[in-house]
């Protein structure tokens, strides 16, 4: 297996998912088939080759830094969940 | 003949001379899509209400003289594509009753000149997938052949536009999304050098490589929609400043003396036999319209999948973080403190493909994997990007096909990824390397459609669009799918 089970659960913790015992199982073979698939990158020898981030040539896009109405309150907690007092709620994060 | 059968720019004559109005185009739109819908399921939301209302204002604007070759024509938007007002759900649990506050920059131009919205249509969950059977609500079908999949991710769009569900439909390719299910379901889509479209309110997948671009009856049609939906964004810095050049104007018939690449590696292993010779005589359509055809290599390109897996899922990985049940989207009932929320949240509301995808990009950006995975594929991409640049220093555009087999039998691949990834061979490079694309229909394959990939330099639309339109001139597709019925 190219990817080991413990692997997965600590890249899932990584990632914020919960598995199942059954789909930790299933992640690691599939997973595990996925990359040695991608592997193959490592037939070519890239030792002198520049990455790629971004196909194209624009660097640090500036525009002027002028006043602009914001999106109505309503509308931005339009979809959240819980809100309370114009805010979103969360969960309680300081015992 | 029905209004719903007719291309855009046949609407635009009949609404211009007033023998038809925007309403009852409209109303025949919406008819149809009761009338073939529950066969083919490509739309998660139909805005009934809402074209009717913006109908009536498309004959308002036409009376007064204020329309454009866009205005009374029905669209329908991948529900990746934000629309103010109106669900948006990409087809997964995690987003099943959003509603956007802004509209995407593409919606808000075709808005601006009187476009009507008709619905919202089916994807692979995210954008992920190439069969359009990973959706969390439903399986569209191919209208071809109802037990086949439409392709994805924008399978939606794909199958409402062979089916007439709408004139237009808008898209989105990360790695083909756009091409792919448009060459299995028979239409005209294309994907735009990254950067001519913005991509502001589409939601995000893998910023580096989507693109938002049209499907079509025809190549006309894909420079009249492309001339609306082009151009600089300042709410997307990606998006670039170019002129703004009239497509319409590339739509000619003559290619005499203009360079065609054919890569042999377009050609390799898994590819049908009836689609490589479908392709065949479709380059010897372009050659006998004067063409020069030029064999070249892009020996990167086998790379260009693998690369795309690494790529795309890790900048997935880093995008949808931003689901953690607090702003909007799912939330779990059940939890033990925050870390749990988030858990229970994003394994709840994703499909597995996402999380597939989320785990595999999480995985190749993790400490100590970074540099063998993430970095590697980026520099893969310098490679792929420099094997086109030199395969451009010989031909114009490169042709073959847009994907290695006609539409799949639903349920074939669903359970195999690596499987379900192969159909994206021929179409990921291209946007590995940022570059255009269009897949257009060129003939049938066991009754079913064949796309035919043609590929230009950055910025080239107008050289694909020649291309296309001259063979589609040259070799008339008019075959309709047989498994809906209907008029055309």
């Amino acid at each position: 297996m190219a990817i080991s089970r413990s692997e997965v659960e600590h890249v899932a913790k990584l990632a914020r998912l919960k598995f199942s015992q059954e789909e930790i199982e299933e992640f690691t073979v599939q997973l595990s088939k996925i990359i040695d698939y991608v592997n193959k990158l490592n037939e070519l020898d890239t030792e002198n080759v520049e990455p790629t981030a971004h196909i194209v040539p624009i660097h640090n896009v500036f525009r002027e830094d002028e006043v602009k109405p914001s999106m109505d309150r309503d509308k931005i907690l339009m979809n959240a969940p819980y809100k309370e007092n114009g805010c979103f709620k969360v969960p309680k994060i300081i015992e | 003949m029905e209004l719903y059968s007719l291309t855009i720019h046949e609407l635009r004559e009949l609404l211009k001379k007033r023998e038809v109005s925007a309403l009852e185009v409209t109303k025949s739109y919406l008819e149809r899509i009761k009338e073939v819908e529950p066969k083919i399921d490509a739309l998660i939301t139909i805005t009934e209400d809402f074209a009717l209302q913006r109908a009536k204002e498309a004959d308002e604007k036409i009376k007064n003289g204020e329309d454009t070759d866009l205005t009374g024509i029905p669209v329908i938007i991948k529900d990746n594509i934000s629309t103010e007002g109106i669900k948006t759900t990409c087809s997964s649990k995690m987003l099943e009753n959003y509603i956007p506050p802004y509209n995407a920059t593409v919606v808000e131009k075709l808005l601006e000149e009187g476009v009507i919205i008709l619905g919202k249509s089916n994807l692979d969950e995210f954008a992920m997938g190439s069969s359009t059977e990973n959706s969390a609500f439903k399986t569209t079908k191919n209208p071809w052949d109802l037990s086949r999949v439409p392709g994805g991710s924008s399978g939606g769009s794909a199958a409402a536009i062979a089916a007439d569900e709408a004139a237009f439909a808008l898209g989105s390719d990360t790695g083909g999304s756009i091409r792919q299910p448009a060459s299995l379901c028979g239409v005209v889509g294309m994907k735009p050098t990254y950067g001519l479209v913005s991509r502001y309110g589409l939601v995000a997948f893998a910023s580096s490589l989507d693109q938002i671009g049209p499907f079509t009856k025809d190549v006309t049609d894909c420079a009249i929609v492309l001339n609306t939906i082009i151009g600089h964004d300042s709410k997307d810095s990606t998006s670039l400043k170019i002129d703004k050049p009239d497509y319409t104007s590339y739509l000619k018939e003559d290619i005499k003396g203009l360079r065609i690449g054919v890569a042999k590696e377009f050609f390799g292993e898994g590819i049908e036999e009836g689609v490589k010779e479908t392709v065949q005589e479709s380059i010897k359509v372009l050659q006998d319209l004067g063409a020069e055809i030029i064999d070249i290599s892009i020996p990167y390109v086998e790379y260009a999948l693998p690369a795309y897996y690494i790529i795309a899922s890790a900048e997935a990985s880093s995008n949808l973080a931003r689901y953690d049940g607090i702003r909007y989207g799912h939330i779990a009932e059940k939890y033990e403190d925050l870390i749990d929320m988030y858990m229970v949240t994003r394994s709840e509301g994703f499909g597995k493909e996402v999380k597939r995808r989320i785990m595999l990009g999480t995985y190749a950006l993790s400490s100590g994997y970074y540099d063998a995975y993430y970095k590697k594929a980026l520099k893969v991409r310098t490679l792929i990007k420099n094997d086109f640049e030199k395969a451009f220093e010989k031909c114009d555009v490169i042709i073959g096909p847009t994907s290695p087999t006609v539409a799949f039998k639903i349920g074939e691949r669903a359970n195999d990824p690596l499987a379900m990834y192969l159909a994206d061979i021929y179409t990921v490079s291209v946007n590995i390397a940022g570059l255009p694309g269009i897949s257009i229909p060129c003939g049938l394959s066991d009754g079913l459609p064949v796309g035919l990939q043609i590929i230009g330099r950055h910025f080239d639309e107008g050289k694909i669009l020649n291309v296309a339109y001259a063979f589609e001139q040259a070799n008339k597709f008019n075959a309709k799918p047989q498994a809906i019925g209907g008029a055309r």
